[in-house]
């Protein structure tokens, strides 16, 4: 359809499963300011080139020349505009005592008329006077064609002070009202009927500062707007901003920067936070703003974009009362909570303002100005790059690249540097001066007593006396009360029990493959009608247990203080406690807090029990009002300011309406009313047990949860378990598992701290009605429909009733639950012994006959209804053919892949037997997470091939070597998995035997760990940088991006259709897994069937479909299933399970013991010898399912394969009538229909186009020509610039693919750069190739690095001290193999993160440094940043600790630390020696590393250290992995028994 | 789950058997226990499988692996609740019981199943000796009354659901002493009479009254059943033998296995046997004809009586000593079973049809048989024919008739009541309802699946209660 048609600014309306709250976006971005406020016209051009050069950062579409949006915010060019209105009656005042408006008018006359008319009138209604208009001149030439429609009309006007005698503050406040008041005006014209005015937009409007911005591609921008050729336009500073959005929906209006503002990044818990910011509507009052404080709302303006909130919500803060700096300390604040190093005064400020406001949370990086200070600041996690140069002439350029100005010669910088993580950058003009961190800070945590008030206010829980405890309830009782509750036997034995045993959230295999709780016979809780939602592409996951110093759980209960009266601090006392999850005693402690507090905090419980007795007349829905209703009045009435919701009084006679229900009625109710924050709301429940319920009530507002029941059933556990545990470490196990889960849920989402999840809402609901959710849990998206009140309502009093009921069964036990194993009174499973055993009957013994009876089984949706798709029929209203005219099985098979499991998780025979089955066939199999064994690339002498086509790249990088990578047909970049998304896993020691090692290029027995985030995916940007590197590496692979349903995850897909991807996967939650906690497994992600769907409707609509191709995988098992699948628009389907039990799996669900007694998914020996499986019974699974597709189509009319994809009106929706939940359910917005775009297929029809042919290493490539085919030598130079990316890959991939892992020999290839790389730098860098840079680079360089070498060293004309600037970017060395890398001088983030086997040196480091390593050498000459070697199973480190603060900034939870002297230093041993055996010869194997880093680079510093060595050695530290340490340990006595053994290191 | 490494360390081990020789001596169980450690350490064995197969493969889903655990860790009263809550008498399923769950254990697949019903014997035996077994006596009493026709073990665990659920059971049998099959047919050796009288007393205590000597349909009527009771459960059994309509069927000496057994159990229970009617084996060659559990029992039955010599004969060729287990597992497999009584002497002969007995004053002496072969036809379905020229014949002095029951009495109650059949002969209802065309009629058990292993007799038992409670009172707590 034509975008025009649904909205006039750009964005499509809601339509099928698209919703465009859902888009994205990320970016290159910065600032330039001249230092001394001198206003130059070149500033203009210079950020105008910097957007220019971060070109491959944003993104094209669809339509070749709209860009996703590019703009700057400039100091208001007063000269400029006193010279043009010379001539004009209009007269300016001086600067400052005037304010501009930059607006966005509607295109249609009338329109823009009525928004001119209501910004005159706002003006005049605020009291300050119009000086006049101007219009805006615009070459709408340069405007692509999609975009040229819907510009809108361009013009500025100039407002000053009117009668009052204004300051400047004030006068910008009264700006700020008047382009509040405009929209209000416009939109109460027509007596409050609702009209759009999305075509409205006061872009800017200051007295300082203007923005210029639109949908244009950056280089366009300047030929816009025609002003900026005038010579007298200028500006000391600018921000920039090029915009990467996971769409091709014009929208000018989101296109940055914001008023103050441009972000890079995404703030996860927008939703929370707006809705945090409405709670204090009624709250706040400002002695500043006053009575205008009335005027401004809605404070956050209608948006789907999280940075044009975050700019309302610091606006509002700035207009408060507070500076730009310290409104954005409040708002992203450092992590200061865990962080013992920092100044107390600052931390008590941070915990001062943690009560008044949430962190918004998220990776960003952030630029903003006033127009006097401009200034940069990175959230606490740093995830996003920002380098900044200084130059001799007070130039300051930050930007998320280095060399982003092609002619800043060398000499005239004095300074290279980045921002850190939670640190800001500032330059104020008016002071002249770069104010560092550390002084700008210092001041603004002193301007008030933050410790005293803290002091004063703080009451912190767990100081407070034990208070007495409620009794418990007796045995039977208990057991009623479980039922009442819920409970079932599962949650005893997989929840309850492992958690106080293991003291963490228990872990499981396989997937899911139970109905959705609205399709389901039994009573489901609440609970399971939502799914966790998680960061993919568009921002990163967290590791909260490696990077915990991010992370926090402290919450404060109770009501906050005014946000915008910072003066009244100290007042409102505060309670805190550490983590959410309170024992039976807290509560108590709670519940009498007004005698340990006198009286400033009181909590008042409200039950949330009803009696049965009425329960014909008592509906759940004036339940609620009655109970939010009787709150708001304890409120107003001001008798309580903590309220307890408790479920305590459930009985024989009281039913308790599920607390969540209640929860999130209460939270939203006081939203509404703007009390939220007068009152701290605490849920007192024996519903919640589990990591997902806890999760579910602190995401819709609960402050702290006290599950009652879990303790007094951990009581009785313990009671029979047979090892001996008392109460207290039972219920501290728990809480610490409990509460571990629930960090490793927020950290799915990218969430560091309690307080930013607790009301964020990071769900989807899956099943419960849109009237029941825009009531209840406002906000939520909800796209199938499903139960409503009533439902819920007969659900909770069935529970009742079985609980304190005759059921024999229920009478001494609990239900058997049967989720997670297959139960016959349980949940219905779709994989059963009948549906396995027919399956496996029919491919052993090739009958078609029998798969005919499986997959009746499986698709018989008339007793039980399984899974959404069970609810659509085909269509009966088209002709059948005969089916000797449909497409032959051999075509459709091809369409085919296995589903990607690693070698680690399945053995070695289950694993080749998918692939040569694949290979038979013509369709895919996929290697997995953790690479492939080199001998499976060739083929076997009968033909056969073990090769998988389809070489996986995971967040460890594993085994991802540039042979690897040049062996596949495709490259699947794995962001999600269905068990378990955003997740990261771990392999422990015992599983990494010597074959998995050597495939994973690791040592034996050391545990592997894959992180959360892929290192160098933060952002779609990011994700777009790794599709270019991996086709550079093998540019004909086609590149695929593995992503997870959930809602808008269509809007990700089309991000990731932006970025190149030649192919993108959508995998339902229902795959499997080898090892996820079960939280994870039952409760995140949602069904294959809504995002597929999503994903096709959003490529569809953006004109983005047919130039990649979509795969849907999870849980497919027949023909019907792919039929479906293609009809809601997939070209490929993936099976995993399905072809695994055709192999011989059973479900045992035992994958995570290594005791899979069939030996499919098992490492051990002697349980691999019962592995039966034969390439032949997969062929005979995917020739059954083709078959079977090949009868569907038939039966449709289709004959090719192409005309099924996306043809929805071969699906009806039936319904489930008769069902007493499923009846409403509604899947029509999964089969809406939808028009082409520009005469688009609906399906995969065309290749990308990567641009490939840019690259620099066409002409390397060309130049190597000789050294490639005859490892003839060559040396030569060349220049280089950030936009020459991922220099290196194809040439190795070409040498790779010739010469395998081992490529040419040493220094067959050398290769002098100069000039500013951009990034991936060397990335895959093959053996026999040297790259030396003089000058600097950007972010991953040596990603991957497969024996190549790298040295960066600064220009020869730089003057900086090259140890304390930066030289290169975050991430490097990510996932290297093999090689080595030189780096003269400190670099950011994340070095040698997750490192194989490269030996590197550098000269200092950010924040965590040699995370995850798991190989190789690294050296350090200088500092390093906080959180080094956290996870670092393997290698080693040498760092230089001059100052001895290294042991602080080490994280010491996996390494430990010697000094080197201890070690001896005997010259006596070889090279091999000294590079083999880890454990010992360290002085020598140090100065041999440094001599060669001063050989490449001519590091002074390692000059200094070689020339004084005796003076330097006592200061360097060896960090060694203690498990590391440990296996090379054990490996050196088998080598004394066995001569043979040979020893084998990582990287070797 | 018991251990988790537990099946790659532990071999299975099974309750032993009284040797052969000594035990054809008498008609006692000659089971020997296994140490309740042993029995644990089998508990281990267990997988606990995410999809347990052998709880489906159970005919009443026995939750399998949670005892199992129970067992592993010594938690064995708990262990006997949960086996109660789906079987009513796991006892005699403990010991009669073909056992399809241990067929069906993923351990099976390529080693030795768990001792599934060793362990479920040991539970259940461990609880009466412990005197854990106690009358469930329900807590409410509704004014339902209903009739339970037949007090097999279909009948009794219909029973036993439907009075604790609180209704007022009448348990009618024709039969002088309650059991049905159970107590005549299954001979001692195999399961001592005793458990039964042990559950009637529970029953009894329970509200079950038991009508001996009440052949509904003759003694007494169904007009007075329909007045007395507001639901009448037919549990009767498939009584019905198939014949071998053969020239010289009517020779003395040539018998039903039924007749046979159930005159050998009256006689162990004491009671004194008319000789004129007496059967016995002694002294005799015997051939049983068909290669069932019933002919076994005749094969054992005959060797402890003092048999010269026993012959089983079977129709269908001798099936494989293993099964194909690729291509049977989870399922039943077709295989080669030899039973206790089979290894106390006995020769079997496979693909043999009885074409006539022959007999010297009126008493049998002699079969004539000849061999078949079985050839899959073009539908699929496997086609008898006989080898041309391997006719041969057997002496016999006693020839007993096990081919199987095909299908309930209609003679009497059934004929009366003019109930629907199913084409075979059954009583017609589905395995939900269990509902029959008569109006507050149920069948469930053999009368209404057909001849089938007891363990489905109490399955389908309990599920009518079910339906009759619900039937009665609008729903049910009891368990499906």
């Amino acid at each position: 359809m034509s975008v025009n048609k649904y909205s006039k600014m750009g964005f499509p309306k809601e339509y099928g499963l698209y919703d465009p709250n859902n888009e994205h976006e990320n970016c290159g971005f910065g600032f330039l300011a001249n230092i001394n406020n001198e206003p130059k016209h070149e500033i203009v051009h210079q950020a105008l080139e910097i957007v220019h050069n971060l070109d491959h950062r944003g993104a094209v579409g669809a339509d070749p020349l709209a860009g996703d949006g590019a703009g700057i915010l400039i100091q208001i060019p007063d000269e400029f505009f006193r010279e043009e209105f010379i001539n004009s009656e209009i007269q300016l005042p001086e600067i400052g005592s005037y304010g501009v408006g930059m607006v966005f008018l509607p295109s249609n006359v009338k329109r823009a008329y009525l928004g001119i008319k209501a910004i005159e009138k706002a003006i005049i209604n605020e009291g300050q006077e119009l000086i006049g208009w101007r219009d805006v001149p615009v070459d709408k030439k340069v405007l692509g064609n999609t975009v040229k429609d819907n510009a809108p009309l361009i013009k500025q006007f100039f407002v000053k002070i009117g009668k009052e005698n204004l300051s400047e503050s004030q006068f910008q406040r009264k700006l700020y009202v008047i382009r509040k008041q405009s929209l209000s005006i416009l939109e109460n014209i027509n007596n409050n009927k609702v009209v759009d005015w999305d075509d409205f937009y006061i872009v800017s409007l200051s007295t300082r500062t203007i923005i210029f911005k639109g949908m244009v591609l950056a280089p366009n921008l300047s030929k816009f707007y025609i002003d900026f050729q005038k010579k007298n336009f200028k500006t000391a500073i600018a921000l920039f901003h090029q915009r990467f959005s996971t769409n091709t929906f014009p929208s000018w209006r989101l296109a940055q920067p914001f008023r103050y503002l441009c972000h890079n990044g995404e703030i996860n818990t927008v939703k929370g936070n707006t809705n945090w910011m409405n709670a204090r509507r009624f709250s706040m009052s400002s002695e500043v703003l006053k009575d205008d404080l009335k005027k401004i709302w809605p404070i956050i303006e209608k948006s789907p974009s999280d940075s044009a909130t975050f700019d309302n919500a610091l606006e509002l803060l700035v207009m408060g009362g507070y500076s730009l700096p310290e409104a954005m300390m409040l708002m992203i604040p450092e992590a200061w909570k865990n962080n013992l190093l920092m100044d107390p005064k600052r931390k008590s400020f941070y915990e001062y303002y943690s009560a008044l406001m949430e962190p918004w949370d998220g990776p960003a990086a952030m630029a903003f100005t006033d127009g006097i200070q401009i200034a940069a600041t990175l959230d606490r996690n740093g995830l996003r790059p920002a380098r900044y140069v200084i130059t001799d002439d007070d130039l300051v350029i930050m930007s998320s690249e280095v060399g982003v100005i092609h002619n800043i010669p060398e000499h005239k910088i004095v300074k290279k540097w980045r921002l850190q993580p939670g640190k800001m950058l500032l330059v104020d003009l008016n002071q002249k001066r770069i104010i560092s961190d550390e002084e700008l800070k210092n001041d603004i945590v002193n301007i008030h007593p933050y410790e005293n008030w803290i002091k004063n206010s703080k009451v912190s829980l767990s100081a407070i006396t034990y208070e007495t405890n409620k009794v418990p309830p007796e045995d039977s009782l208990l057991l009623d009360l479980q039922q009442a509750f819920g409970y079932n036997k599962e949650d005893l034995k997989f929840f309850l029990e492992p958690m106080i045993i293991d003291g963490q959230d228990p872990i499981g295999s396989m997937g899911r493959d139970i109905p959705l709780a609205a399709l389901s016979d039994k009573n489901r809780m609440l609970y399971d009608y939502f799914f966790q939602t998680f960061a993919q592409v568009t921002n990163p996951p967290i590791d909260p247990i490696r990077e915990e110093l991010v992370m926090s759980l402290m919450s404060f209960i109770g009501p906050r203080p005014n946000l915008l009266d910072p003066k009244s601090g100290g007042k409102q006392k505060l309670l805190e406690v550490s983590q959410p999850i309170l024992s039976n005693n807290d509560i108590e402690k709670i519940k009498r807090i007004e005698n340990h507090t006198s009286g400033a905090l009181k909590a008042q419980t409200i039950s949330i029990c009803y009696d049965k007795k009425n329960n014909s007349k008592l509906k759940f829905d004036e339940l609620l009002k009655t109970i939010c209703t009787s709150i708001e009045d304890l409120i107003t009435k001001k008798t309580c300011n903590i309220i307890i919701l408790s479920d305590r009084d459930v009985n024989n006679e009281q039913i308790a309406i599920p607390a969540l229900l209640a929860t999130s009625a209460v939270h939203h109710h006081l939203i509404k009313k703007g009390l939220r924050t007068k009152v701290g709301l605490v849920v007192e429940t024996g519903e919640a047990r589990r990591v997902h319920d806890l999760c579910l009530l602190a995401g819709y507002g609960a402050e702290a949860i006290n599950p009652y029941l879990a303790f007094y059933t951990l009581s009785k556990i313990i009671r029979e378990l047979p090892e001996e545990i008392s109460e207290e470490e039972a219920y501290d196990k728990y809480i610490k598992s409990v509460t571990k889960g629930m960090l490793k849920v927020m950290s799915k989402m990218g969430i560091s701290t309690y307080q930013s999840y607790s009301g964020a809402q990071i769900f989807d609901a899956v099943g419960l009605s849109s009237k029941l959710v825009d009531k209840y849990f406002c906000g939520t998206s909800s796209k199938v429909e499903g139960i409503d009140l009533e439902e819920i309502q007969k659900e909770t009093e069935n529970r009742h009733e079985l609980a304190f009921g005759n059921s024999p069964l229920l009478l001494n036990d609990l239900d058997v639950g049967g989720d997670l194993s297959f139960r016959i009174r349980g949940e219905e499973h779709v994989w059963n012994p009948e549906t396995i055993g027919t399956l496996q009957h029919a491919v052993r013994s090739a009958n078609y006959n029998t798969f005919k009876k499986y997959s009746k089984k499986i698709n018989d949706h008339s007793i039980k209804l399984k899974n959404l798709r069970g609810l659509f029929d085909f269509s009966k209203k088209t002709k059948p053919i005969n089916i000797e005219d449909v497409e032959p099985v051999s075509e459709i098979v091809k369409r085919f892949a296995t589903g990607a499991m690693s070698l680690g998780s399945i053995s070695t025979v289950a694993h080749t037997t998918l692939a040569i089955a694949m290979n038979r066939l013509g369709g895919r199999s996929n290697t997995g997470e953790g690479g492939e064994e080199t001998s499976r690339f060739k083929p076997l002498p009968n033909g056969d091939s073990m090769n998988s086509r389809i070489k996986q790249v995971a967040s460890g990088r594993f085994g991802v070597t540039t042979e690897y990578l040049s062996n596949a047909t495709d490259i699947q970049i794995k962001m999600a998995q269905g068990a378990k998304p955003a997740g990261g896993g771990q392999l422990p020691g015992g599983k990494v035997n010597d074959f998995i090692a050597k495939i994973r290029h690791s040592t034996p027995g050391v545990g592997l760990i894959s992180p959360p985030p892929h290192h160098d995916i933060y952002s779609i940007e990011d994700l777009a940088q790794l599709i270019h590197d991996l086709k550079n590496v093998n540019p004909k692979a086609r590149v695929s991006v593995k992503l997870v349903s959930e809602i808008g995850v269509g809007t990700v897909a089309a991000g990731v259709s932006k970025a190149y991807a030649d192919h993108v996967t959508i995998s339902g939650n229902d795959g499997g897994t080898g090892a996820s906690p079960i939280t994870s497994l039952l409760n995140a992600g949602g069904p294959w069937e809504t995002g597929l769907a999503e994903t096709h409707q959003t490529l569809v609509m953006n004109g983005l479909r047919e130039r990649i191709a979509v795969q849907v995988d999870g849980g497919l098992r027949t023909g019907r299933d792919v039929v479906i699948g293609a009809i809601l628009g997939a070209d490929e389907f993936g099976f995993a399970t399905a072809a695994l039990i055709s192999e011989g799996c059973i479900m045992m669900r035992k994958c995570h013991l290594n005791t899979c007694p069939v030996g499919v998914a098992t490492q051990d020996p002697e349980l691999i010898k019962n592995f039966t499986g034969q390439p032949d019974h997969v062929v005979n699974f995917f020739v059954f399912i083709a078959n079977e597709v090949r009868e569907i189509m038939a039966g449709l009319g289709i004959s090719k394969f192409n005309d099924l994809i996306g043809r929805r009106n071969l699906l009806d929706f039936g319904g489930a009538e008769q069902h007493w939940k499923a009846h409403g359910l509604n899947l029509n917005k999964l089969i809406v229909p939808l028009e082409k775009e520009n005469n688009e297929e609906f399906f995969n029809s065309r290749n990308q186009d990567h641009g490939l042919e840019k690259a620099l290493d066409n002409l390397l490539i060309k130049k190597c020509k000789q050294s490639i085919l005859n490892k003839k030598k060559i040396s030569f130079k060349s220049k280089i610039v950030n936009t020459n990316r991922t220099v290196g890959a194809m040439l190795s991939g070409v040498i790779a693919k010739k010469y395998g892992h081992n490529g040419l020999p040493k220094d067959t290839i050398k290769i002098d750069f100069e000039g500013s790389s951009g990034q991936s730098f060397g990335a895959w860098l093959a053996k026999g190739i040297s790259f030396n840079l003089e000058g600097d680079a950007n972010d991953y360089v040596g990603k991957g690095l497969s024996g190549g070498i790298i040295s960066v060293f600064p220009h020869r004309k730089s003057k900086i001290s090259p140890e304390d600037n930066i030289i290169a970017g975050n991430t490097l060395l990510y996932g290297a193999i093999a090689g080595e890398c030189y780096l003269n001088g400190v670099v950011g983030e994340r070095f040698a993160v997750r490192n194989s086997g490269a030996t590197a040196v550098v000269e200092g480091c950010g924040d965590h440094g040699c995370e995850y390593m798991t190989g190789g050498v690294v050296v350090i000459l200088g500092k390093t940043g906080r959180n080094f070697a956290a996870g670092m199973s393997g290698g080693i480190a040498y760092v230089l600790d001059e100052d001895n603060v290294f042991e602080s900034h080490c994280n010491k939870s996996m390494v430990e630390l010697e000094k080197l002297s201890d070690f001896k230093n005997s010259e006596k041993h070889t090279t091999k020696e000294i590079q083999t055996d880890l454990l010992d010869f360290d002085v020598s194997r140090l100065k041999l590393i440094i001599n060669r880093h001063f050989k490449y680079t001519k590091s002074p510093k390692a000059k200094l250290i070689i020339d004084n060595w005796d003076k330097y050695l006592p200061l360097f530290l060896k960090i060694t992995p203690y498990e590391f340490k440990r296996a090379l340990n054990e490996r050196k006595q088998r080598l004394l028994i066995n001569k043979d053994l040979p020893i084998k290191i990582a990287g070797e | 789950m018991g251990k988790t490494t537990g099946f790659m360390e532990l071999d299975r081990v099974e309750r032993s058997y009284e040797p052969a020789e000594d035990r054809i001596k008498h008609f006692k169980e000659f089971l020997i226990p296994l140490d309740p450690k042993e029995v644990s350490k089998q508990g281990a064995r267990c997988m606990d499988c995410g999809i347990p197969y052998c709880h489906q493969g159970c005919p009443v889903n026995n939750l399998i692996p949670d005892w199992n655990d129970m067992v592993y860790n010594n938690r064995w009263k708990e262990a006997l609740d949960l086996l109660h809550s789906t079987n009513n008498f796991p006892e005699f399923t403990g010991r009669i019981c073909p056992a399809p769950c241990e067929a069906s254990c993923t351990l099976n697949i390529t080693d030795n199943p768990v001792a599934i019903k060793t362990i479920e014997c040991s539970v259940v035996d461990r609880g009466w000796e412990e005197g854990w077994i106690k009358p469930q006596i329900s807590s409410k009493k509704s004014d339902k009354k209903v009739a339970v026709i037949g007090s097999g073990p279909s009948g009794l665990a219909c029973a036993q659901q439907l009075a604790r659920a609180g209704h007022s059971v009448v348990v009618f049998e024709k039969n002088e002493r309650i059991g049905g099959l159970l107590r005549i047919g299954i001979p001692d050796f195999k399961m001592e009479k005793t458990l039964i009288d042990r559950r009637m007393s529970q029953m009894k205590l329970e509200g079950v009254e038991f009508r001996v000597n009440s052949h509904v349909g003759k003694n007494v009527s169904m007009e007075e059943l329909n007045n007395e009771f507001q639901a009448i459960a037919f549990c009767g059994g498939s009584e019905h033998p198939r014949d071998l309509p053969v020239e010289g069927r009517e020779l003395k000496g040539v018998y039903f296995a039924m007749e046979f057994l159930s005159q050998q159990n009256d006689r162990v229970s004491g009671k004194t046997i008319n000789s004129e009617i007496e059967i016995s084996a002694k002294g005799k060659n015997v051939l049983v004809i068909g290669g069932g559990d019933t002919g076994s029992d005749c094969v054992g039955t005959s060797n402890r009586q003092g048999a010269k010599s026993v012959t089983q004969l079977e129709l269908l060729d001798q099936p494989p000593e293993k099964e194909d287990k690729a291509l049977t597992w989870p399922n039943w497999p077709m295989k080669m079973r030899t039973s206790t009584s089979h290894q106390e002497g006995c020769e079997r002969n496979w693909s043999v049809l009885t074409k006539s007995f022959e007999g010297k004053d009126g008493e049998v002496s002699k079969l004539n048989c000849v061999k078949v072969e079985w050839i899959k036809s073009d539908d699929g379905r496997m086609k008898m024919s006989e080898i041309k020229g391997s006719e041969f014949s057997f002496e016999a002095d006693l020839v007993l008739l096990a081919m199987g029951f095909v299908h309930p009495i209609h003679e009497g109650l059934i004929k009366q009541l003019g109930v629907k059949l199913t084409s075979v002969g059954n009583l017609e209802a589905n395995d939900t309802k269990y509902q029959t065309s008569v109006n507050k009629f149920f069948a469930a058990g053999d009368s209404r699946r057909g001849q089938s292993l007891v363990v489905w007799a109490i399955k389908e038992g309990r599920q009518c209660a079910r339906s009759i409670d619900e039937f009665l009172i609008g729903k049910s707590d009891l368990p499906n």
